[in-house]
């Protein structure tokens, strides 16, 4: 069996404060295979960012960080250390939420093109590397990609910066790319354009892509796995199919639920699903289940940590329930 | 025949030589929402900030309960604005860090010279039915939680007693986990208080199930509108088309195959000859460029711009 591009396993993050300390990340396991689309779903407050951060090696200076394994494409303890930081840029590349702010607005989309592949390739000259920009330009859908590389972020919409991001993340042709809500501030005919520009890409080249998302629907569209983190856990991951056509933590079916389907029959006098209740606060954990004090199937053994359980091929989850329910 | 709530005729709003609403109707029901829907860029709100009051109309008629503000003088004027309160998108950023809770509150009432003890209990009342409960009243709004802050918004907007309220984009940055709470609050509200929404969102989720007709927006104009079901089940304008198909649902297989638009939005500062759409539509022929479609009512009741709408929606091949 070849070895996943990414292993992540009980990984821990937690920032001092002047009392407790915030566990923000409780023996989070990820696993992201070459080529494979893993998706990162839970709400505010989940931890999905950090997971992405920790990764980056972006987070903090006072974070505590600590896994019991951190492999990146077969070298151990690259995460969280100054080895990440010479991954960032080279092999790991990230799309951020707001183009806008990922963008010079003093330089043009070209210089920014190009800087953005020196640390990648160091002895290119400068006409290779605007051949390349161009090229990419036009790939993630920019039309008229060579006029436009004169151009500075400002004149750009917010979908065409959003590509211009997208562009700069596949020019230092990453084997890893990380995309925090890469359409949330788009529209949804610009949204479209956006996901058609991403896949095209994942069927052309070999990257792995971790998307990070509160939108179940975009991992849909672009995932072959899924992980679902509550407050700092994953509480269920495996196959995108799999966890949509039978989601096995309470949590899950509570998150599916709340997905509005304009096109299924509804019943208008109908109350939309709603999950009541709030994340604990990361400084005050239960000992036992995380969900369980906003989970309508909770019971008393819930007070203690449920176990991990594992269904057909890498569908796994961490509840008290068994499958077969 | 009891009045609309509310209606725009051949609205025009122009920002000095750019019409951002080019000649717009909409009629609101009483006691409905109406789904004003469109894409960054394409007029929505202007419209919703029009009808709020806080942006003149350069031409066209506004009436509010059927009675036309054009024509009534300036005192009557204001009491009907009165009647349409508007829902910010961001209600953090409408909310005075300097005020509690209990003054925010109360803010609209004594705006209005209406405040008194019974009028006051009236809203405090309304705001623990709605989980403000008294605890709260001393806060801060940096105190409040995003879904708190939304329901303060609220209860100011009611303590005007409005008939009608438009809401842009109150959905906005909310955990779906939220979300439904707030949405089934807001239709509880209608109901119980008789009032009738503008909602306006980009979320064709949550417009396609809360709201009774919709609006789709293009550049300007409206180009279709009818029940959402109708629209939903068989656009027949190819934008409404493109849109519901981009639409993100996590059941990828009932969305029909999706139509990526070529281009951008095109500027209103220039905006197209003929149809609007026509450059970035799949079905325009050569009339579309030179000659502007017509809203023209179908047999079905709804409305379209377009020279060639569809009659069976996704199930035509429209690239074919």
């Amino acid at each position: 069996m070849s070895e996943a591009l990414v292993a992540i396993e009980k990984l821990n993050v937690s920032y001092p404060g002047a009392t407790v300390s915030a566990h923000v990340l409780d023996s989070v396991d990820i696993t992201i295979g070459h080529g494979e689309a893993v998706g990162l779903v839970g709400e505010s407050g989940s931890g999905k960012s950090t997971v992405a951060f920790a990764l980056l090696g972006l987070l903090a200076d006072d974070a505590d960080v600590s896994a019991g394994r951190a492999a990146f494409d077969g070298r151990e303890n690259v995460f969280a250390t100054k080895e990440a930081e010479a991954l960032r840029g080279t092999e790991i590349a990230m799309v951020f939420q707001d183009p806008m702010s990922a963008l010079n607005p003093l330089f043009t989309i070209g210089t920014q093109l190009i800087d953005i592949q020196r640390r990648r390739f160091p002895n290119e000259r400068r006409s290779q590397l605007w051949a390349r920009a161009e090229r990419v330009l036009a790939e993630v859908g920019m039309p008229d990609a060579p006029r436009r590389m004169r151009a500075y972020p400002h004149e750009f919409s917010g979908g065409m910066r959003q590509r211009v991001v997208i562009a700069m993340a596949l020019l230092v042709e990453p084997k890893l790319l990380i995309a925090d809500e890469p359409t949330t501030a788009l529209d949804a005919t610009v949204e479209a354009q956006v996901v058609e520009a991403l896949r095209r890409l994942r069927r052309r080249t070999r990257s792995s892509m971790l998307v990070v998302s509160h939108s179940m629907g975009l991992i849909a569209e672009l995932c072959d796995s899924v992980v679902v983190m509550y407050a700092g856990t994953v509480v269920e991951s495996g196959p995108v199919k799999a966890v949509l056509r039978k989601p096995l933590h309470p949590y899950t079916r509570a998150l599916l639920a709340c997905e509005i389907d304009p096109y299924a029959d509804f019943d208008p006098e109908q109350e939309l699903a709603t999950i009541p209740g709030i994340v604990p606060d990361p400084a005050r954990r239960p000992s036992g289940c995380i969900f369980a004090a906003r989970c309508t199937e909770s019971h008393a053994r819930c007070s203690e940590p449920p176990p991990h359980r594992q269904v057909e091929a890498g569908h796994r989850f961490s509840c008290w329930q068994d499958a077969s329910r | 025949m009891t009045a609309l709530a509310l209606s725009l005729k051949n609205a025009i709003i122009r920002y000095g030589r750019m019409t951002a609403v080019d000649g717009l109707s909409l009629e609101l029901r009483p006691g409905e929402t109406l789904g004003l829907v469109g894409e960054s860029g394409c007029g929505k709100t202007s419209v919703a900030r029009a009808i709020a009051g806080l942006q003149p109309l350069s031409s066209g008629e506004l009436a509010i309960g059927g009675e036309a503000l054009g024509g009534s003088p300036a005192a009557r004027r204001r009491d009907l604005q009165r009647k349409v309160q508007l829902l910010f998108q961001d209600p953090a950023s409408s909310l005075s860090p300097r005020l509690t809770v209990g003054a925010l509150m109360a803010e609209p009432l004594k705006i209005r010279r209406t405040y008194s003890a019974e009028s006051w209990a009236r809203i405090a009342a309304l705001a623990e039915s709605i989980g403000l409960g008294k605890q709260l009243l001393p806060r801060y709004p940096h105190q409040l939680s995003g879904g708190q802050a939304r329901r303060v918004a609220l209860v100011r907007a009611i303590a005007a007693e409005p008939s009608i309220i438009v809401a842009d984009e109150p959905t906005a940055g909310l955990d779906i986990s939220v979300q439904g709470e707030l949405l089934n609050l807001l239709r509880s509200l209608r109901d119980r208080l008789q009032l009738s929404y503008l909602f306006i969102s980009h979320n064709l989720n949550v417009v396609g199930r809360v709201t009774d007709r919709v609006a789709i927006m293009y550049l300007g104009q409206i180009v279709e509108s009818g029940s959402t079901r109708q629209l939903f089940s068989t656009p027949a304008h190819p934008y409404t088309r493109a849109l519901l198909s981009s639409n993100l649902t996590v059941d990828t297989q009932r969305r029909g195959d999706r139509i990526v638009l070529k281009g951008e939005l095109p500027s209103p500062h220039e905006p197209p000859t003929g149809c609007r759409f026509h450059g970035r539509c799949p079905v325009a022929r050569a009339v579309c460029a030179t000659t502007q479609p017509r809203l023209e009512t179908l047999s079905d009741g709804r409305a379209v711009a377009c020279h060639f709408p569809s009659e069976t929606g996704f199930v035509q091949a429209m690239t074919g």
